[in-house]
Protein backbone atom coordinates (compact mmCIF):
# COMPACT_ATOMS: atom_id res chain seq x y z
CA UNK A 1 0.00 0.00 0.00
CA UNK A 2 1.26 3.54 -0.69
CA UNK A 3 0.34 7.26 -0.95
CA UNK A 4 -0.28 8.87 -4.10
CA UNK A 5 1.55 12.10 -5.03
CA UNK A 6 0.08 13.35 -8.22
CA UNK A 7 0.86 16.14 -10.41
CA UNK A 8 -1.91 16.92 -13.53
CA UNK A 9 0.37 17.56 -16.27
CA UNK A 10 1.48 15.71 -19.62
CA UNK A 11 4.97 15.60 -20.80
CA UNK A 12 6.75 15.88 -16.89
CA UNK A 13 10.50 15.59 -18.47
CA UNK A 14 13.70 14.61 -17.42
CA UNK A 15 14.66 18.01 -16.62
CA UNK A 16 11.95 18.31 -14.37
CA UNK A 17 12.77 14.98 -12.60
CA UNK A 18 16.11 15.91 -12.10
CA UNK A 19 17.73 18.76 -13.52
CA UNK A 20 20.67 18.40 -15.92
CA UNK A 21 23.01 20.86 -13.46
CA UNK A 22 22.79 17.40 -10.85
CA UNK A 23 23.77 14.58 -13.86
CA UNK A 24 27.40 15.23 -12.58
CA UNK A 25 25.94 13.30 -9.23
CA UNK A 26 26.29 9.31 -9.51
CA UNK A 27 25.57 8.79 -5.37
CA UNK A 28 21.94 7.81 -5.11
CA UNK A 29 20.80 9.47 -1.98
CA UNK A 30 22.06 12.79 -3.16
CA UNK A 31 20.64 12.44 -6.68
CA UNK A 32 17.40 11.35 -4.81
CA UNK A 33 17.30 14.93 -2.65
CA UNK A 34 16.89 16.49 -5.80
CA UNK A 35 13.97 14.65 -7.31
CA UNK A 36 11.11 16.94 -9.37
CA UNK A 37 13.21 19.93 -7.84
CA UNK A 38 11.94 21.29 -11.55
CA UNK A 39 8.10 21.17 -9.98
CA UNK A 40 7.89 20.84 -6.77
CA UNK A 41 11.37 20.92 -4.36
CA UNK A 42 9.73 19.45 -1.55
CA UNK A 43 9.06 16.25 -2.89
CA UNK A 44 11.81 14.45 -1.47
CA UNK A 45 10.59 15.05 1.81
CA UNK A 46 6.80 14.40 0.75
CA UNK A 47 7.62 10.46 -0.21
CA UNK A 48 7.35 7.68 2.03
CA UNK A 49 8.65 4.21 1.07
CA UNK A 50 6.41 2.39 -1.42
CA UNK A 51 4.39 5.55 -2.77
CA UNK A 52 2.97 6.39 -6.35
CA UNK A 53 3.53 9.11 -8.44
CA UNK A 54 0.57 9.73 -10.60
CA UNK A 55 0.73 11.84 -14.13
CA UNK A 56 -0.45 12.41 -17.40
CA UNK A 57 1.04 11.43 -21.04
CA UNK A 58 4.55 10.76 -21.99
CA UNK A 59 5.84 11.09 -18.53
CA UNK A 60 9.74 10.77 -18.67
CA UNK A 61 10.40 12.58 -21.76
CA UNK A 62 13.63 13.97 -23.08
CA UNK A 63 16.79 12.66 -21.47
CA UNK A 64 18.28 9.39 -21.26
CA UNK A 65 19.58 9.69 -17.86
CA UNK A 66 19.07 7.17 -15.31
CA UNK A 67 19.13 9.61 -13.00
CA UNK A 68 15.11 10.24 -13.48
CA UNK A 69 14.06 6.82 -12.26
CA UNK A 70 16.97 6.54 -9.81
CA UNK A 71 16.06 9.78 -8.27
CA UNK A 72 12.37 8.96 -7.97
CA UNK A 73 12.99 5.59 -6.78
CA UNK A 74 16.34 6.47 -4.27
CA UNK A 75 12.94 8.65 -2.61
CA UNK A 76 10.75 5.63 -1.96
CA UNK A 77 8.60 5.60 -5.40
CA UNK A 78 7.46 2.09 -5.83
CA UNK A 79 6.19 3.30 -9.25
CA UNK A 80 4.94 6.06 -11.73
CA UNK A 81 1.36 5.55 -12.84
CA UNK A 82 0.70 7.42 -16.16
CA UNK A 83 -1.23 7.74 -19.63
CA UNK A 84 1.28 7.10 -21.16
CA UNK A 85 5.97 7.00 -21.08
CA UNK A 86 8.54 8.20 -22.82
CA UNK A 87 10.51 5.41 -24.12
CA UNK A 88 13.79 5.57 -22.40
CA UNK A 89 12.48 6.40 -19.20
CA UNK A 90 10.13 3.52 -19.48
CA UNK A 91 13.38 1.22 -20.71
CA UNK A 92 15.66 2.70 -17.79
CA UNK A 93 12.71 1.87 -14.91
CA UNK A 94 12.52 -1.63 -16.15
CA UNK A 95 15.86 -2.65 -16.80
CA UNK A 96 17.68 -1.62 -14.00
CA UNK A 97 14.68 -2.91 -11.61
CA UNK A 98 14.26 0.79 -10.01
CA UNK A 99 10.40 1.10 -10.28
CA UNK A 100 7.10 0.11 -12.06
CA UNK A 101 6.32 2.36 -15.12
CA UNK A 102 1.87 1.16 -14.77
CA UNK A 103 0.40 2.62 -17.76
CA UNK A 104 -3.15 3.31 -17.27
CA UNK A 105 -6.32 5.08 -19.58
CA UNK A 106 -7.23 8.78 -19.29
CA UNK A 107 -10.33 7.92 -17.48
CA UNK A 108 -8.19 5.86 -14.27
CA UNK A 109 -5.71 8.65 -14.49
CA UNK A 110 -8.59 11.45 -13.41
CA UNK A 111 -10.19 9.22 -11.05
CA UNK A 112 -6.74 8.88 -8.99
CA UNK A 113 -6.17 11.78 -6.82
CA UNK A 114 -3.58 13.07 -4.85
CA UNK A 115 -3.29 11.40 -1.20
CA UNK A 116 -4.90 8.38 -2.39
CA UNK A 117 -4.23 5.00 -0.97
CA UNK A 118 -3.43 2.20 -3.17
CA UNK A 119 -2.12 -0.94 -3.77
CA UNK A 120 -0.95 -2.82 -7.01
CA UNK A 121 -1.30 -6.45 -8.15
CA UNK A 122 0.42 -7.11 -11.43
CA UNK A 123 -0.91 -10.82 -11.61
CA UNK A 124 -4.81 -9.02 -11.96
CA UNK A 125 -3.28 -5.94 -13.66
CA UNK A 126 -4.88 -4.32 -10.99
CA UNK A 127 -5.09 -0.87 -8.93
CA UNK A 128 -6.96 -1.03 -5.97
CA UNK A 129 -7.94 2.09 -4.87
CA UNK A 130 -8.86 1.64 -0.80
CA UNK A 131 -9.63 5.19 0.15
CA UNK A 132 -12.22 5.37 -2.86
CA UNK A 133 -12.81 1.45 -2.35
CA UNK A 134 -12.53 1.49 -6.15
CA UNK A 135 -10.39 -0.95 -8.67
CA UNK A 136 -9.04 0.05 -12.25
CA UNK A 137 -7.53 -1.75 -14.70
CA UNK A 138 -4.03 -0.98 -15.45
CA UNK A 139 -2.39 -1.78 -18.91
CA UNK A 140 -0.51 -5.68 -18.56
CA UNK A 141 3.15 -5.45 -19.00
CA UNK A 142 4.29 -6.30 -22.53
CA UNK A 143 5.62 -10.26 -21.99
CA UNK A 144 9.53 -9.15 -22.25
CA UNK A 145 8.84 -6.78 -19.53
CA UNK A 146 7.00 -8.86 -17.03
CA UNK A 147 9.85 -11.13 -17.71
CA UNK A 148 12.68 -8.48 -16.74
CA UNK A 149 10.27 -7.00 -13.94
CA UNK A 150 10.12 -10.26 -12.33
CA UNK A 151 13.59 -10.91 -12.64
CA UNK A 152 14.27 -7.87 -10.71
CA UNK A 153 16.12 -6.15 -13.96
CA UNK A 154 17.72 -6.89 -17.34
CA UNK A 155 20.97 -8.32 -15.47
CA UNK A 156 19.06 -10.70 -13.76
CA UNK A 157 16.53 -11.50 -16.17
CA UNK A 158 17.98 -14.76 -18.56
CA UNK A 159 16.79 -14.79 -21.99
CA UNK A 160 15.09 -17.58 -23.57
CA UNK B 1 11.57 -4.58 -44.47
CA UNK B 2 12.30 -0.98 -44.48
CA UNK B 3 16.24 0.14 -43.75
CA UNK B 4 15.57 0.32 -39.69
CA UNK B 5 14.08 -3.26 -40.12
CA UNK B 6 16.43 -5.13 -42.24
CA UNK B 7 19.28 -3.39 -40.25
CA UNK B 8 18.17 -5.23 -37.17
CA UNK B 9 17.12 -8.07 -38.37
CA UNK B 10 20.98 -8.67 -39.26
CA UNK B 11 22.14 -7.80 -35.98
CA UNK B 12 19.98 -10.43 -34.72
CA UNK B 13 20.90 -12.86 -37.01
CA UNK B 14 16.97 -13.38 -38.34
CA UNK B 15 16.11 -13.18 -41.77
CA UNK B 16 13.09 -11.18 -41.01
CA UNK B 17 11.80 -9.44 -38.59
CA UNK B 18 8.53 -7.18 -38.09
CA UNK B 19 6.90 -4.72 -35.55
CA UNK B 20 6.74 -5.76 -31.80
CA UNK B 21 8.49 -8.76 -32.41
CA UNK B 22 11.07 -8.51 -29.09
CA UNK B 23 14.63 -9.38 -30.52
CA UNK B 24 18.36 -9.07 -28.77
CA UNK B 25 20.40 -6.92 -31.22
CA UNK B 26 24.19 -8.07 -31.49
CA UNK B 27 25.55 -4.05 -31.20
CA UNK B 28 28.49 -3.19 -33.39
CA UNK B 29 29.44 0.30 -31.55
CA UNK B 30 28.97 1.69 -28.01
CA UNK B 31 29.70 4.87 -26.77
CA UNK B 32 29.38 6.28 -23.05
CA UNK B 33 30.68 9.57 -21.98
CA UNK B 34 31.42 11.83 -18.68
CA UNK B 35 27.56 11.40 -17.73
CA UNK B 36 26.59 7.63 -18.58
CA UNK B 37 30.37 6.49 -18.17
CA UNK B 38 30.55 7.09 -14.26
CA UNK B 39 26.43 5.93 -14.17
CA UNK B 40 27.60 2.62 -16.00
CA UNK B 41 30.59 2.57 -13.27
CA UNK B 42 28.03 2.50 -10.76
CA UNK B 43 26.42 -0.02 -12.50
CA UNK B 44 29.32 -1.96 -12.53
CA UNK B 45 29.83 -1.46 -8.69
CA UNK B 46 26.35 -3.07 -8.30
CA UNK B 47 26.71 -5.86 -10.14
CA UNK B 48 30.61 -6.84 -8.36
CA UNK B 49 28.32 -6.60 -5.24
CA UNK B 50 26.02 -9.37 -6.14
CA UNK B 51 28.65 -11.31 -7.77
CA UNK B 52 28.10 -10.65 -11.52
CA UNK B 53 31.60 -10.02 -13.36
CA UNK B 54 32.68 -6.95 -14.99
CA UNK B 55 36.56 -8.47 -15.53
CA UNK B 56 36.02 -7.99 -18.87
CA UNK B 57 34.12 -6.04 -21.64
CA UNK B 58 32.85 -7.92 -24.50
CA UNK B 59 35.18 -6.06 -27.03
CA UNK B 60 36.84 -2.72 -26.11
CA UNK B 61 37.98 -2.08 -29.43
CA UNK B 62 33.83 -1.48 -30.31
CA UNK B 63 33.76 0.99 -27.08
CA UNK B 64 34.39 4.55 -27.14
CA UNK B 65 34.36 7.44 -24.94
CA UNK B 66 33.53 11.18 -25.26
CA UNK B 67 33.80 13.87 -22.80
CA UNK B 68 31.63 16.41 -23.15
CA UNK B 69 28.71 17.74 -20.57
CA UNK B 70 30.98 19.15 -17.85
CA UNK B 71 34.55 19.92 -19.74
CA UNK B 72 36.52 21.57 -19.58
CA UNK B 73 35.62 20.02 -15.67
CA UNK B 74 33.34 22.68 -14.44
CA UNK B 75 33.81 21.70 -10.73
CA UNK B 76 35.24 19.58 -8.29
CA UNK B 77 32.86 17.11 -9.00
CA UNK B 78 33.16 16.64 -12.69
CA UNK B 79 36.87 16.79 -12.56
CA UNK B 80 36.46 13.68 -10.23
CA UNK B 81 34.10 12.13 -12.57
CA UNK B 82 36.76 12.99 -15.95
CA UNK B 83 39.30 10.98 -13.73
CA UNK B 84 36.97 8.32 -12.93
CA UNK B 85 36.28 7.98 -16.51
CA UNK B 86 40.24 8.09 -17.54
CA UNK B 87 40.54 5.76 -14.69
CA UNK B 88 38.52 2.85 -16.51
CA UNK B 89 38.89 3.43 -20.49
CA UNK B 90 42.60 2.57 -18.71
CA UNK B 91 40.98 -0.64 -16.77
CA UNK B 92 39.29 -1.93 -19.76
CA UNK B 93 41.71 -1.44 -22.76
CA UNK B 94 39.29 1.58 -24.33
CA UNK B 95 41.46 3.17 -26.80
CA UNK B 96 39.50 5.41 -28.56
CA UNK B 97 38.67 8.14 -25.56
CA UNK B 98 38.80 11.35 -26.63
CA UNK B 99 39.93 13.68 -23.85
CA UNK B 100 39.82 17.09 -24.09
CA UNK B 101 43.23 19.39 -23.77
CA UNK B 102 44.71 16.61 -25.70
CA UNK B 103 43.30 17.49 -29.39
CA UNK B 104 40.37 16.19 -31.03
CA UNK B 105 37.75 15.92 -28.64
CA UNK B 106 33.63 17.54 -28.27
CA UNK B 107 30.31 16.33 -28.50
CA UNK B 108 29.70 12.65 -28.32
CA UNK B 109 27.29 12.86 -31.29
CA UNK B 110 29.68 15.32 -33.33
CA UNK B 111 32.07 12.75 -32.86
CA UNK B 112 30.37 9.94 -34.29
CA UNK B 113 30.12 11.42 -37.33
CA UNK B 114 33.43 13.80 -37.81
CA UNK B 115 35.64 10.51 -36.84
CA UNK B 116 33.17 8.45 -38.74
CA UNK B 117 32.98 6.24 -35.06
CA UNK B 118 29.37 4.93 -36.38
CA UNK B 119 28.87 3.21 -40.00
CA UNK B 120 25.94 2.69 -42.36
CA UNK B 121 24.29 -0.38 -41.69
CA UNK B 122 25.44 -0.94 -37.77
CA UNK B 123 23.59 -0.89 -34.56
CA UNK B 124 25.09 2.03 -32.77
CA UNK B 125 23.90 2.50 -29.01
CA UNK B 126 24.78 5.64 -26.74
CA UNK B 127 24.38 6.56 -23.45
CA UNK B 128 22.40 9.85 -24.40
CA UNK B 129 19.19 10.20 -25.85
CA UNK B 130 20.22 11.98 -29.03
CA UNK B 131 22.71 9.05 -30.04
CA UNK B 132 19.75 9.31 -32.43
CA UNK B 133 21.57 11.80 -34.65
CA UNK B 134 23.77 9.34 -36.09
CA UNK B 135 21.16 7.14 -38.39
CA UNK B 136 21.89 10.05 -40.68
CA UNK B 137 25.02 8.15 -41.77
CA UNK B 138 22.44 5.10 -42.24
CA UNK B 139 22.75 3.25 -39.22
CA UNK B 140 20.70 2.13 -36.31
CA UNK B 141 21.50 4.21 -33.73
CA UNK B 142 19.64 4.71 -30.20
CA UNK B 143 20.08 6.62 -26.88
CA UNK B 144 19.97 4.11 -23.34
CA UNK B 145 20.24 4.33 -19.98
CA UNK B 146 23.39 3.49 -17.59
CA UNK B 147 22.17 -0.20 -16.87
CA UNK B 148 20.83 -0.86 -20.67
CA UNK B 149 24.68 0.77 -21.36
CA UNK B 150 26.47 -1.13 -18.87
CA UNK B 151 24.51 -4.81 -20.42
CA UNK B 152 25.91 -3.72 -24.29
CA UNK B 153 29.06 -3.43 -22.45
CA UNK B 154 29.21 -6.63 -20.60
CA UNK B 155 27.29 -8.42 -23.50
CA UNK B 156 27.84 -7.34 -26.52
CA UNK B 157 24.06 -7.26 -27.22
CA UNK B 158 20.96 -5.65 -26.20
CA UNK B 159 16.96 -5.86 -26.34
CA UNK B 160 14.92 -3.93 -28.60
CA UNK B 161 11.18 -4.30 -29.99
CA UNK B 162 10.61 -3.86 -33.64
CA UNK B 163 9.48 -0.63 -34.46
CA UNK B 164 7.25 0.70 -36.94
CA UNK B 165 8.57 3.44 -39.42
CA UNK B 166 6.96 6.95 -39.63
CA UNK B 167 8.24 8.37 -43.10
CA UNK B 168 8.57 11.96 -43.98
CA UNK B 169 9.25 13.00 -47.70
CA UNK B 170 10.97 16.47 -48.37
CA UNK B 171 10.07 17.49 -51.63
CA UNK B 172 12.45 20.12 -53.37
CA UNK B 173 15.34 21.68 -51.82
CA UNK B 174 15.15 24.18 -48.87
CA UNK B 175 15.64 27.84 -50.06
CA UNK B 176 18.84 29.26 -48.54
CA UNK B 177 17.00 31.39 -45.87
CA UNK B 178 16.23 27.96 -44.47
CA UNK B 179 18.39 25.22 -42.41
CA UNK B 180 17.34 21.40 -41.48
CA UNK B 181 16.67 23.05 -38.11
CA UNK B 182 13.51 24.93 -39.51
CA UNK B 183 11.99 21.75 -40.94
CA UNK B 184 12.49 19.14 -38.12
CA UNK B 185 10.78 22.20 -35.94
CA UNK B 186 7.68 21.86 -38.19
CA UNK B 187 7.44 18.29 -38.07
CA UNK B 188 7.55 17.93 -34.34
CA UNK B 189 5.19 20.59 -34.17
CA UNK B 190 3.30 18.88 -36.85
CA UNK B 191 3.46 15.44 -35.10
CA UNK B 192 3.88 16.66 -31.15
CA UNK B 193 6.85 15.21 -28.44
CA UNK B 194 5.11 12.35 -28.07
CA UNK B 195 4.06 11.32 -32.16
CA UNK B 196 7.01 9.26 -32.56
CA UNK B 197 7.17 7.63 -29.34
CA UNK B 198 8.52 4.26 -29.86
CA UNK B 199 8.32 4.80 -34.05
CA UNK B 200 11.42 4.87 -35.82
CA UNK B 201 11.80 8.16 -38.41
CA UNK B 202 12.71 7.94 -41.75
CA UNK B 203 13.58 10.68 -44.09
CA UNK B 204 13.78 10.44 -47.55
CA UNK B 205 12.86 12.36 -51.17
CA UNK B 206 14.39 14.60 -53.45
CA UNK B 207 15.13 17.72 -50.41
CA UNK B 208 16.73 14.95 -48.41
CA UNK B 209 19.02 14.32 -51.62
CA UNK B 210 20.10 17.93 -51.71
CA UNK B 211 20.73 17.85 -48.16
CA UNK B 212 24.27 18.22 -46.79
CA UNK B 213 25.03 15.31 -44.43
CA UNK B 214 25.38 17.95 -41.64
CA UNK B 215 22.01 18.75 -42.37
CA UNK B 216 20.58 15.45 -41.86
CA UNK B 217 22.41 14.79 -38.96
CA UNK B 218 20.43 18.12 -37.42
CA UNK B 219 17.02 16.40 -39.02
CA UNK B 220 18.11 12.64 -36.76
CA UNK B 221 18.96 14.79 -33.92
CA UNK B 222 16.17 15.80 -33.09
CA UNK B 223 14.05 12.73 -33.58
CA UNK B 224 14.39 12.40 -29.94
CA UNK B 225 12.44 15.31 -29.10
CA UNK B 226 9.69 13.57 -30.74
CA UNK B 227 10.05 10.39 -28.61
CA UNK B 228 11.65 8.43 -31.82
CA UNK B 229 13.66 5.23 -31.11
CA UNK B 230 15.42 6.34 -34.01
CA UNK B 231 15.91 8.51 -37.17
CA UNK B 232 17.43 7.26 -40.23
CA UNK B 233 18.47 8.27 -43.36
CA UNK B 234 19.27 5.25 -46.36
CA UNK B 235 22.86 6.44 -47.34
CA UNK B 236 23.89 7.93 -50.68
CA UNK B 237 26.76 8.92 -52.60
CA UNK B 238 27.35 12.27 -49.96
CA UNK B 239 27.60 10.38 -47.14
CA UNK B 240 29.85 7.79 -49.08
CA UNK B 241 32.27 10.61 -49.90
CA UNK B 242 32.26 11.91 -46.26
CA UNK B 243 33.14 9.20 -44.90
CA UNK B 244 36.01 8.24 -46.76
CA UNK B 245 36.82 11.85 -46.53
CA UNK B 246 37.44 10.56 -42.59
CA UNK B 247 38.97 7.38 -43.35
CA UNK B 248 36.14 5.02 -43.50
CA UNK B 249 35.54 2.72 -46.58
CA UNK B 250 34.56 -0.22 -45.22
CA UNK B 251 31.00 -1.34 -44.69
CA UNK B 252 27.94 -2.55 -46.06
CA UNK B 253 25.41 -0.33 -46.52
CA UNK B 254 21.57 -1.58 -46.14
CA UNK B 255 18.77 0.06 -47.90
CA UNK B 256 14.80 -0.85 -47.47
CA UNK B 257 12.99 -3.66 -49.85
CA UNK B 258 10.71 -2.41 -52.97
CA UNK B 259 8.02 -3.13 -50.99
CA UNK B 260 9.23 -1.80 -47.20
CA UNK B 261 6.19 -0.74 -44.97
CA UNK B 262 5.84 2.42 -43.38
CA UNK B 263 3.15 3.24 -40.44
CA UNK B 264 2.46 6.32 -42.30
CA UNK B 265 3.96 8.44 -44.71
CA UNK B 266 4.09 12.48 -44.35
CA UNK B 267 4.97 15.28 -47.26
CA UNK B 268 6.46 18.65 -47.36
CA UNK B 269 6.73 20.61 -49.85
CA UNK B 270 10.38 22.68 -49.35
CA UNK B 271 8.99 25.83 -51.61
CA UNK B 272 5.74 26.25 -48.39
CA UNK B 273 8.50 25.91 -45.45
CA UNK B 274 9.22 29.42 -43.49
CA UNK B 275 11.91 29.65 -40.45
CA UNK B 276 10.15 27.94 -37.47
CA UNK B 277 10.97 28.61 -33.98
CA UNK B 278 10.03 26.70 -30.76
CA UNK B 279 8.59 29.01 -27.65
CA UNK B 280 8.95 27.66 -24.47
CA UNK B 281 9.12 25.43 -22.64
CA UNK B 282 8.20 22.46 -25.50
CA UNK B 283 10.16 21.55 -28.75
CA UNK B 284 6.28 21.50 -30.16
CA UNK B 285 5.18 24.43 -29.22
CA UNK B 286 6.07 25.95 -32.63
CA UNK B 287 5.46 29.50 -34.32
CA UNK B 288 6.91 30.76 -37.67
CA UNK B 289 9.77 33.20 -36.71
CA UNK B 290 8.19 36.17 -38.52
CA UNK B 291 4.85 35.38 -36.47
CA UNK B 292 6.99 36.05 -32.90
CA UNK B 293 9.02 38.40 -34.39
CA UNK B 294 10.11 41.14 -32.04
CA UNK B 295 10.34 39.26 -28.76
CA UNK B 296 13.25 40.52 -26.85
CA UNK B 297 16.26 38.83 -25.77
CA UNK B 298 19.02 38.37 -23.30
CA UNK B 299 20.92 35.60 -25.36
CA UNK B 300 22.07 34.70 -28.34
CA UNK B 301 23.55 30.13 -27.98
CA UNK B 302 24.73 28.90 -30.87
CA UNK B 303 26.00 25.41 -29.73
CA UNK B 304 25.93 21.93 -29.20
CA UNK B 305 25.16 18.57 -31.19
CA UNK B 306 22.29 20.26 -33.00
CA UNK B 307 23.73 23.61 -33.33
CA UNK B 308 27.42 23.81 -33.45
CA UNK B 309 27.90 21.89 -36.65
CA UNK B 310 30.80 23.57 -39.51
CA UNK B 311 27.77 24.65 -41.53
CA UNK B 312 25.70 25.81 -38.79
CA UNK B 313 28.78 28.32 -37.82
CA UNK B 314 28.86 29.11 -41.69
CA UNK B 315 25.22 29.90 -41.84
CA UNK B 316 26.26 32.07 -38.69
CA UNK B 317 29.14 33.74 -39.90
CA UNK B 318 27.24 34.47 -42.81
CA UNK B 319 24.87 37.01 -40.95
CA UNK B 320 27.49 38.12 -38.54
CA UNK B 321 30.10 38.82 -41.00
CA UNK B 322 30.37 42.91 -40.69
CA UNK B 323 27.97 43.29 -37.93
CA UNK B 324 27.89 43.99 -34.05
CA UNK B 325 26.08 41.31 -31.39
CA UNK B 326 23.46 43.66 -29.37
CA UNK B 327 22.77 40.84 -26.65
CA UNK B 328 25.06 38.21 -25.04
CA UNK B 329 26.14 35.99 -27.91
CA UNK B 330 28.15 32.35 -27.44
CA UNK B 331 29.21 30.42 -30.28
CA UNK B 332 30.87 26.96 -29.18
CA UNK B 333 32.05 24.60 -31.82
CA UNK B 334 30.94 21.67 -30.94
CA UNK B 335 34.51 19.33 -31.48
CA UNK B 336 38.13 20.50 -32.00
CA UNK B 337 38.08 20.02 -35.59
CA UNK B 338 34.93 22.14 -36.40
CA UNK B 339 36.64 24.71 -34.27
CA UNK B 340 40.18 24.52 -36.59
CA UNK B 341 38.47 24.39 -39.70
CA UNK B 342 36.44 27.52 -38.67
CA UNK B 343 39.83 29.27 -37.56
CA UNK B 344 41.25 28.25 -41.18
CA UNK B 345 38.08 29.94 -43.09
CA UNK B 346 38.35 32.64 -40.79
CA UNK B 347 34.70 32.11 -38.84
CA UNK B 348 36.55 32.52 -35.59
CA UNK B 349 37.93 36.49 -36.55
CA UNK B 350 34.32 36.97 -37.77
CA UNK B 351 32.75 35.99 -34.67
CA UNK B 352 34.90 37.62 -32.35
CA UNK B 353 34.56 40.78 -34.59
CA UNK B 354 30.94 41.03 -34.07
CA UNK B 355 31.75 40.81 -30.40
CA UNK B 356 31.05 37.17 -29.57
CA UNK B 357 32.49 34.99 -27.10
CA UNK B 358 34.17 32.09 -28.24
CA UNK B 359 34.14 28.96 -26.02
CA UNK B 360 35.54 24.92 -26.35
CA UNK B 361 32.96 22.43 -27.48
CA UNK B 362 31.09 21.29 -24.68
CA UNK B 363 27.38 20.19 -23.99
CA UNK B 364 27.67 23.38 -21.68
CA UNK B 365 24.34 25.61 -21.42
CA UNK B 366 22.69 23.26 -23.61
CA UNK B 367 21.76 21.00 -20.28
CA UNK B 368 22.04 23.56 -18.19
CA UNK B 369 25.65 22.34 -17.03
CA UNK B 370 28.11 25.20 -17.09
CA UNK B 371 29.32 28.17 -19.46
CA UNK B 372 26.74 30.37 -19.91
CA UNK B 373 23.39 29.18 -18.00
CA UNK B 374 20.20 31.30 -17.61
CA UNK B 375 19.36 33.53 -14.70
CA UNK B 376 15.75 33.53 -13.59
CA UNK B 377 13.67 35.53 -16.30
CA UNK B 378 16.48 35.52 -18.72
CA UNK B 379 14.92 35.08 -22.37
CA UNK B 380 17.78 32.97 -24.57
CA UNK B 381 17.48 32.13 -28.72
CA UNK B 382 19.19 28.84 -28.99
CA UNK B 383 20.56 26.41 -31.85
CA UNK B 384 19.94 23.70 -29.16
CA UNK B 385 17.15 20.72 -29.17
CA UNK B 386 15.13 21.26 -25.66
CA UNK B 387 13.48 24.18 -24.28
CA UNK B 388 11.92 22.04 -21.10
CA UNK B 389 11.64 24.81 -17.63
CA UNK B 390 14.85 24.87 -16.56
CA UNK B 391 16.84 23.08 -19.31
CA UNK B 392 19.49 25.64 -19.60
CA UNK B 393 19.24 27.16 -16.01
CA UNK B 394 16.93 28.80 -14.16
CA UNK B 395 13.47 27.05 -14.17
CA UNK B 396 11.96 30.25 -14.61
CA UNK B 397 13.95 31.12 -17.68
CA UNK B 398 13.32 30.82 -21.49
CA UNK B 399 14.58 29.24 -24.05
CA UNK B 400 13.36 29.50 -28.07
CA UNK B 401 14.62 26.96 -30.13
CA UNK B 402 15.95 28.18 -33.76
CA UNK B 403 18.11 27.60 -36.88
CA UNK B 404 21.78 29.14 -36.50
CA UNK B 405 20.87 31.64 -39.31
CA UNK B 406 17.88 33.17 -36.72
CA UNK B 407 19.96 32.74 -33.82
CA UNK B 408 22.31 35.18 -35.38
CA UNK B 409 19.76 37.74 -37.08
CA UNK B 410 18.36 37.87 -33.34
CA UNK B 411 22.03 38.26 -31.85
CA UNK B 412 22.63 41.20 -33.99
CA UNK B 413 19.05 42.90 -33.26
CA UNK B 414 18.66 41.61 -29.80
CA UNK B 415 15.27 40.84 -30.77
CA UNK B 416 13.40 37.56 -32.76
CA UNK B 417 14.25 38.32 -36.04
CA UNK B 418 13.45 35.97 -39.38
CA UNK B 419 17.19 35.90 -41.29
CA UNK B 420 15.65 37.78 -44.64
CA UNK B 421 14.17 40.55 -42.49
CA UNK B 422 17.72 41.85 -41.61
Amino acid sequence: MGKVIKYEKDNIDTDVILPGQYLKLHDYDEIAKHAMEGIDPNFHSKVQKGDFLVAGRNFGCGSSREHAPIALSQCGIKGVIAVTFARIFYRNAVDGGFLLPIEVDEETYKKISDGDQIEIDISKNQIKNLTKNQIYSMKPFSEIVAKIIEAGGLFKYKPD
Amino acid sequence: MNITEKILARASGKSSVAPDDIIFANVDKAMIHDVSGPGVIKVFEKLQKQGISTDRLWNSSKVWVAEDHFVPSAEKISAENIVKLTKFTKQYGIEKHFKYGMGQYGICHTLSHEEAMVLPGEVYVGGDSHTNTTGALGAFACGLGHTDVAYVLLNGRIWFKIPETLYFKLNGKLPDHMMAKDLILKIIGDIGTEGAAYYAMQFGGSGISEMSVESRLTLCNMTTEAGAKNGIIEPDQKIFDYLSQRGATKYTPVYGDADAEYAKVYEYEASELEPTIAKPYSPENIATVRDIAGVELDKSYIGSCTGAKYEDLEAAAKILKGRQVKIRTEVLPAAISIYKRAMENGLIKIFLDAGVTVGPPTCGACCGAHMGVLAKDEICISTTNRNFPGRMGHVESQTYLASPLVAAASAVTGKITDPRDL
